[in-house]
């Protein structure tokens, strides 16, 4: 696919808007539809069509091995690290209310962490499965 | 009207014994994983069917809306998702290396040349 | 009224879909009607208030799974080998599963009922206090970050287990071919 003008033309304009709506389900979650998980699949699917239409090497050139590997860890870390915080503060696991000075202040900050987490797990995987299953059938 | 009521469970029960058709009768691994995800596909739709609450609107709070359809299998859905879709690739992995190692993924091919060693 | 004629006609779509998908043995057009199956559940659910879960399925279902699919393949060849005697037992089984389930679902409470006991336990609570205890107007955010935090961190255990496992059975590096592997066509 990568000699067709029209696809390449068409997917170096929409890229920037899938990452931007990936960004902003992430971010906005709270107030609207959107969340980690979402926001995961969206930004995979973003690289993912990259891929498709630019070959597994240009993709591969994006996003080295190494970053995905420490993306896919990284993320299930910062979400279980969040519960080791809020047990160092006092709290419980997972009860994000001593992470600030207030109860709301400290949920608002551990949904958001964790969400990170979450969205950041989810795409390394998303990725790095294409990448794995299109490596095998590369020449 | 109870046929109404429970029309939708009718049609996911429809949809599960379609994948479930599928994974039993086909020999084509491809297909098993398929038929496994059109049975995935009809449980989640069996969950969200049973949270909807009629006259209700999306689970978001803001000024005006007092009634709600239930958030909770949602949830359970939007993360089971999420976890099929990582685990159909772990079995299509596993296809994959089959195929490498046997050369088919036809299960009854397959079976042959295990007997055959 | 109207969503409750929507919701019939997008299953009754669904239905053929899952239908046509079994008699097909080009595995091609059979992965395609599951992006379609796939693209029509996530329409459902938007029809019955799961915006999240929409959001996710049409992500999941039509963009990657499909791809993922698709992939395989490429790799495993296109064509299911047809079988060799009609499936008999497997259309009794599941006629008779079918049967058993649909007689179960006949005391189950209707679509759309809002004393069905599913809404009756926890959730209440959710509703009304997550806005203090929280302060954030997604609801089905809270429960998934935050009253149900456990539950999620399990999720993503599995999938980053998953992952883990799809790249220790296939590898992230490019593979260098010393010997085409048996069956495999050149490239």
């Amino acid at each position: 696919m990568k000699d067709n003008p029209v696809l390449r033309v068409v997917t170096k304009i929409t890229l920037p808007l899938i990452f931007l709506f990936a960004l902003y389900v992430q971010f906005h979650g709270d107030f609207g539809p959107g969340g980690g998980f979402q926001a995961g699949v969206i930004f995979a699917a973003g690289f993912i069509l990259y891929g498709l239409v630019f070959g597994t090497e240009a993709l591969r050139a994006a996003v080295p091995a190494a970053v995905l590997r420490l993306g896919i860890a990284l993320g299930l870390m910062l979400y279980a690290g969040v519960g080791v915080v809020t047990l160092g503060l006092g709290g419980e696991y997972l009860a994000y209310g001593t992470l600030a000075h207030t109860a709301a202040h400290g949920q608002h900050l551990g949904i958001f962490l964790v969400e990170l987490g979450v969205g950041v797990t989810v795409a390394a995987v998303m990725v790095a499965v294409f990448l794995a299953f299109a490596g095998r059938a590369d020449p | 009207m109870s046929a109404a009521g429970l029309y939708n469970y009718w049609i996911v029960i429809l949809l599960m014994m379609a994948g479930f058709y599928v994974v039993i009768s086909s020999g084509n691994l491809v297909k098993k994983i398929v038929g496994l995800n059109l049975f995935q596909a009809s449980v989640f739709i069996l969950y969200i069917s049973m949270g909807k609450v009629a006259g209700g609107s999306a689970p978001i709070l803001r000024e005006g809306v007092t009634q709600f359809s239930n958030p909770l299998p949602h949830v359970l859905i939007l993360t089971a998702i999420v976890v099929g879709v990582a685990t159909t690739a772990l079995g299509l992995a596993l296809v994959v290396r089959i195929r490498e190692a046997y050369g088919t993924a036809e299960e009854d091919e397959i079976h042959q040349q295990d007997e055959s060693l | 009224m109207l969503i409750e004629a929507i919701n019939i006609v997008l299953l009754g779509m669904l239905a053929v879909t899952a239908l046509a998908a079994i008699r097909l043995h080009d595995l091609f057009a059979v992965v395609m009607l599951f992006g379609i199956y796939s693209l029509l559940a996530a329409v459902v659910f938007v029809v019955l208030d799961a915006v999240d879960v929409a959001f996710t399925e049409a992500a999941v279902g039509v963009g990657i799974s499909t791809v993922l699919m698709l992939a395989t393949i490429g790799l495993a060849g296109r064509h299911e080998k047809r079988p060799a005697h009609r499936p008999l037992l497997p259309l009794l089984v599941v006629v008779v599963t079918g049967a058993a389930l649909v007689y179960g679902t006949l005391d189950m409470p209707h679509f759309g009922d809002p004393n069905a006991p599913v809404h009756q336990h926890v959730v209440p609570r959710y509703l009304q206090r997550s806005a203090d205890e929280i302060g954030i107007p997604n609801v089905v955010t809270n429960i998934l970050a935050s009253y149900r935090g456990y539950d999620t961190l399990g999720e993503l255990t599995v999938i980053f287990t998953a992952g883990v496992g799809v790249l220790a059975l296939l590898g992230l590096r490019r593979r260098r071919r010393e010997r085409p592997g048996p069956g495999q066509s050149p490239p």
